[in-house]
């Protein structure tokens, strides 16, 4: 890529010829607004607030979509580029309800954020008064609920359901000034193709999509002396939750996470990277049946709930090749109501069970009809990251000065392997840990794998070559599937995570979050795992006296009863 | 095969205005007409695209004399074909009569509305049979892309339509020799070319009459463009709302391809093309290059930003051109004639003609080409006709939805690209709207940006807010809630749409309403300041209507139709109207038979 100079704000520098306005006046230190804009989706450039002005041709451009050219003189401060970057946010206003006190996205909205900063006055939205959208709220979830008259139609939602989830359940309709995002023919998210990945909610600017709240149903648990609480807590959280509080992307705060919840009042703090590496054992050997039968190959991961619902609607005919293991999440949470039941006494009638959850599509998983194994409603409540980082703040706990705790007995040992479950590739190299060691019954040496951020690889365990595929973002998975569909692909084990990036990418997460944070926070996951002095699923002393004393061996019948389930097939509409 | 010689060709137009006016039911009557007299050996029934003068139709032609009748109806065809077909004697009655001098023409040729056109790209329209190659080919048709073809190479082909100094018809002018020069210069291996036919302005239909009228000098337009850029494939963008020029189109390829035209090495020179007709769904954002493009792809007719402009990267990322349906109308005309013979048509800056949708409180209403520099007086008192019932003229409004009006002052000035743009208007597709002394020309404004917010795609911020703010704006001047301030709120959001809109249909959207307010202020400022509404035509402004007492003869007429029941009084004695009650609608004042009854 050849190298242009030009002129930003009276600075001559050095661009890369392909690069943006915007782009080069940002490695310079000038933060041009933006709403539209996104690093890790397609250009859009409908919000015109990153204009800017070309000063030879006095013109302006939207920065974002303007590539930078050689002897361009731009400046983003004129009165001109000012005045009409004010405008189109105060126009934008003028159709907004403007009410942040009851919006989720209040004090982490992109909107206000801009609106304090070009320091727009009530009275500047005002001279625009007239017609707002008014349209009904959607609010029906399972996972996510829409505010469209608060949708300021930047079509970041639109871009990343296409684009990186090949989903497409939001699309741009009606026209002027009735344009607005929706689902096909405005049906609930309950009724369409929708995964539940809530990879729209991460990317709004505004508070127009969110995920269905669960705040007060746990409040009201935590406050209900009858109700014994047990809260798991999801391997990516303790490398993001930090962010809600100020801290940089991939801050490890695992003992603080712990100390957190039990001052919420959790009767009972463990962790789910204890169910991923029961998930490891229960469908490592799965796999194995499988490879040893030669059956139902490629091996496909299921524990994304988010990609088993894409699956259910766009792959039925795969499914018998999803793994029957049930997530992590509801492994766990099965498990609380019954062998936790057991080894503490207490009646599972009582236990209240809650997951802290990097995932809205977790709260559709918990609610599907045939994953309950308790006779009860295995899991209760799903929080996400935001969710529980604000029931933190609700109660002024200050985050950042807890002493590290750890997590409770009996389901809180977790190796390194169930930890990187939260990162694309985590279970793939979780996994291999566990089913290389088996197969050859030699202890493995080598363990950091590398599978993060590649999509295909091949091992040799022992006689054997094994071929994996690994897919992140549904779009990706897609290109994957295809190919298995069509014959042309001979993968032995394929891992699916919705999220780009995995569960650190996922829809309940801090916002805002970019590509490059999501790296970020993988690798504070790597370093967990390379910490850990227990880095295989197997060797997790609480999951081998969870098989002695309760489980009796991997696919056992009670095994099977509690900790496998099934899909069904959907219309893809 | 021996060929019929006929000793006289009807031409009966079958293009949509004279259609809907009944034109298929005349072919009808004539056809057993001249089977009951015997005749149908010696005439020959010829049925033609739209000669324009739509509001005169349905039109039929007589040749070899050339006379030209008009609102022809079926009960009028006996005595046609009595009167001139077998005794040769012209039917006086169904002649064209002048406006003014109220003298009847018999010739084509004679009438204002042609004299003073110059026909190239509407030559055929009117004239041959759109649906038979041949009549086509009979008139020098597909000659030029033969050449081009066999005797040019695609950069001498670019060269000649640089000189010739042809300039976009879609609306922006932008010169067509330069933009097949950049996607030639695009380096692929497959390119695309598509012609734009979302014709979407208010009242428009110059592609729509080309297109069912003379479709294959459209194809050859196209085909011409396509081996210039090296392209093998072809759209044509056409709104669905257009089946008659659908339909001419489908069977046009249709036939070219069985005769070779269309297909594998044509011509023998080893080029390739392959054409397609996709249909748009009436959206006029499609009109936009990047929206269309994605229509074609099937996704949401939107804009994109530019660059990638479509010569580097357009249909399905390919190296793609994009011109008007006129555009291409004219390329068989340069590459045969050749550039100098185009060029020395119009202006300095615009060469050609231009065809031009004439519409609006006029005499002659219909679709004219006029070589480019004509003036705006002679489009409209000569070709036009003047002002309907004798009023006094206005304005023109030019360009559609993105022009703007032009007063009086600039009657005479001369029409091309840019001294259209200097006056605040532009050539747009070719649009003109004329507008007489009765005419609101905030209500003007506010009719054009109506349409633009509505047809807006809701892309970006200044087009779908902005313009829903200035309509509220004009909605209020209108209805006499005006406030100070209001036509300066008007101009500075006007400015800033233009300057930071998307795409060219928000760039242009304000301008119906900055150019009225530039000419026309006082009327604004009347809504607002003086709640008058000066061409009464704002219902909430219009003063109530008053019956002259000494005039009043009492027939009671007016009582009947008044809407509101607010005039009273009885039979034989004066009637007056209830100010407060009245709705000032007029129409007391137009039943009234003596004048009595006029605005207070």
């Amino acid at each position: 890529m050849s190298k242009i100079n030009l002129t930003i704000d009276g600075q001559t520098i050095e661009a890369k010829s392909d690069q943006s306005i915007l782009e080069a006046a940002r490695e310079i230190g000038i933060d041009i607004p933006y709403l539209c804009y996104h690093p890790d989706l397609s250009l859009h450039g409908a919000c015109r607030v990153c204009v800017v002005e070309d000063l030879e041709s006095g013109r302006l451009l939207a920065s974002c979509a303007t590539p930078v050219g050689d002897g361009m003189k731009i400046s983003t401060r004129s009165m001109k580029a000012r005045k009409a970057r004010r405008k189109n946010v105060e126009l934008l206003l003028a159709n907004h309800p403007n009410d942040c006190l009851g919006c989720d996205r209040n004090r982490h909205c992109e909107l206000q954020d801009i609106t304090y900063k070009l320091g727009i006055q009530k009275e500047d939205v005002e001279k625009y008064e007239g017609d707002r959208r008014e349209l009904p709220l959607n609010t029906v979830g399972p996972a996510l609920k829409r505010d469209p008259n608060k949708c300021i139609l930047c079509g970041r939602c639109v871009r990343i359901c296409e684009e990186i989830q090949g989903v497409s359940a939001l699309q741009f309709t009606q026209r002027g000034f009735d344009s607005i995002v929706t689902t096909a023919f405005d049906l609930p998210q309950a009724e369409i193709n929708c995964a539940n990945c809530g990879q729209c909610a991460t990317v709004c600017p505004v508070g127009a999509l969110t995920e269905m709240s669960e705040i007060e149903k746990v409040w009201s648990a935590l406050e209900d002396d009858k109700k014994h609480v047990v809260v798991q807590t999801a391997p990516s959280i303790q490398a993001t939750i930090g962010e809600e509080f100020g801290m940089d992307a991939g801050t490890v705060v695992t003992g603080q996470l712990v100390a957190a919840l039990h001052r919420i009042g959790f009767d009972k703090v463990f962790s789910t990277d204890f169910a991923a590496d029961l998930t490891i054992l229960e469908e490592g050997n799965e796999f194995l049946k499988r490879l040893k039968g030669n059956k139902k190959l490629p091996h496909i991961t299921s524990c994304c709930p988010g990609w088993v619902k894409y699956a259910e609607h766009n792959f039925p005919d795969l499914l018998n090749h999803l793994s029957t293991a049930k997530s992590p999440m509801q492994m766990f949470s099965a498990l609380s109501k019954t062998y936790y039941s057991q080894q503490s006494g207490i009646d599972a009638e009582d236990i209240y069970t809650v997951a802290v959850m990097p995932c809205t599509a977790k709260k559709f998983e918990k609610d599907r009809d045939e994953i309950n194994a308790s006779r009860f409603k295995d899991t209760d409540a799903v929080l996400t990251t935001r969710e529980l980082a604000r029931m933190i703040k609700e109660i002024g706990i200050d985050f950042n000065s807890l002493p590290d705790e750890e997590f409770d007995e009996l389901m809180g040992e977790s190796s390194g392997a169930g930890t990187i479950f939260g990162t694309t590739g985590g279970v793939t190299e979780a996994a291999v840990r566990t089913v290389k060691e088996k197969l050859t019954g030699e202890p493995l040496e080598r363990l950091n794998l590398g599978f993060r951020g590649i999509n295909s690889a091949e091992l040799e365990i022992g006689d054997r070559k094994i071929k994996v595929g690994i897919a992140n973002g549904l779009a990706n998975a897609e290109k994957l599937l295809n190919k298995v569909r069509a014959g042309e692909s001979d993968y032995d084990f394929i891992e699916i995570m919705a999220c780009p990036h995995g569960c650190v990418g996922g829809g309940g997460q801090p916002r805002p979050a970019t590509n490059e944070k999501k790296d970020k926070r993988a690798a504070g996951l790597s370093n967990i795992d390379v910490s850990n002095e227990i880095r295989k699923s197997h060797e997790n002393p609480q999951i081998i006296k969870l098989y002695e004393e309760f489980l009796g061996e991997p696919l056992s019948g009670e095994s099977h009863h509690l900790l496998h389930t099934k899909y069904k097939a959907r219309p893809k509409n | 095969m021996k060929e019929t010689i006929y000793r006289s060709h009807v031409l009966v137009c079958t293009g949509t205005g004279c259609v809907s006016s009944g034109s298929k039911n005349i072919k009808m009557a004539l056809e057993d007409e001249l089977a009951a007299k015997d005749l149908s050996d010696e005439i020959k029934i010829v049925e033609t695209g739209c000669h324009g003068f739509c509001e005169k139709g349905p039109i039929m032609i007589v040749y070899p004399e050339g006379v030209f009748y008009c609102q022809v109806e079926s009960e009028d065809v006996a005595e046609i074909v009595e009167e001139h077909l077998l005794k040769g004697r012209i039917v006086d009655r169904l002649l064209f009569k002048e406006p003014f001098t109220e003298e009847n023409i018999p010739s084509y040729s004679d009438i204002d509305f042609y004299k003073k056109q110059k026909r190239i790209v509407l030559a055929n329209c009117g004239r041959i049979d759109p649906e038979d190659i041949n009549e086509y080919i009979a008139l020098g048709g597909y000659e030029a892309v033969g050449k081009a073809l066999t005797k040019m190479t695609p950069q001498e082909v670019i060269d000649e339509v640089k000189k010739a100094g042809l300039r976009g018809r879609g609306g922006g002018g932008f010169p067509t020799g330069l933009k097949w020069q950049f996607a030639r210069n695009s380096d692929s291996e497959k390119k695309y070319v598509i012609c734009n036919a979302d014709e979407g302005d208010p009242g428009a239909f110059m592609d729509r009459s080309l297109l069912e009228g003379d479709p294959h000098r459209v194809i050859e337009g196209m085909m011409t463009a396509a081996y210039a850029i090296g392209a093998d494939e072809g759209y044509v963008y056409v709104r669905a709302e257009y089946p008659l020029a659908i339909r001419r189109l489908e069977k046009a390829i249709k036939q070219a391809e069985e005769y070779g035209l269309l297909g594998e090495d044509i011509f023998g020179s080893g080029f390739n093309f392959k054409l397609h007709i996709k249909k748009g769904a009436g959206a006029f954002v499609c009109g936009e290059e990047t929206a269309l493009m994605a229509s074609i792809e099937g996704k949401r007719g939107m804009p994109r930003p530019r660059p990638p402009y479509p010569a580097v990267s357009g249909l399905w990322g390919k190296p793609t051109n994009i011109n008007n349906v006129e555009t291409l109308g004219n390329i068989p005309y340069i590459i045969k004639e050749g550039s100098e013979a185009f060029s020395s048509i119009g202006t300095e800056g615009s060469k050609g003609t231009k065809v031009f949708a004439l519409t609006g409180k006029i005499n002659n209403t219909g679709l004219v080409e006029v070589p480019m520099g004509t003036t705006l007086r002679e489009v409209i008192f000569d070709i036009g006709g003047g002002l309907q019932e004798g009023k006094k003229y206005k304005a023109v409004q030019t360009g559609g939805p993105s022009g703007g009006c032009i007063p009086e002052e600039y009657l005479d000035l001369p029409i091309d690209y840019d001294s259209l743009l200097e006056v605040g208007a532009m050539m747009g597709s070719g649009g003109m709207v004329v507008m007489d002394e009765g005419t609101c020309m905030v209500d003007v404004a506010r009719f054009f940006l109506n349409f633009t917010q509505s047809e807006s795609c809701g892309k970006c911020t200044p087009c779908r807010e902005g313009t829903k703010r200035m309509l509220e704006i004009l909605n209020r001047i209108c209805e006499g809630e005006g406030e100070e301030g209001d036509i300066e709120l008007l101009e500075d959001l006007g400015q800033h749409i233009k300057d930071t809109a998307l795409c060219g249909l928000g760039q242009t959207a304000p301008n119906p309403v900055l150019s009225t307010i530039h000419y026309f202020r006082n009327e604004y400022e009347a809504h607002i300041y003086e709640n008058k509404c000066p061409a009464g035509v704002c219902k909430e402004l219009a003063a109530a209507y008053v019956i002259d007492e000494s005039s009043c003869v009492g027939c009671g007429q007016c009582v009947k139709v008044c809407p509101v029941d607010a005039i009273s009084g009885k039979p034989k004695e004066t009637y007056v109207i209830d100010a407060e009650t009245c709705i000032s609608c007029g129409a007391c004042a137009d039943r009234c038979p003596v004048d009595a009854i006029s605005q207070g």
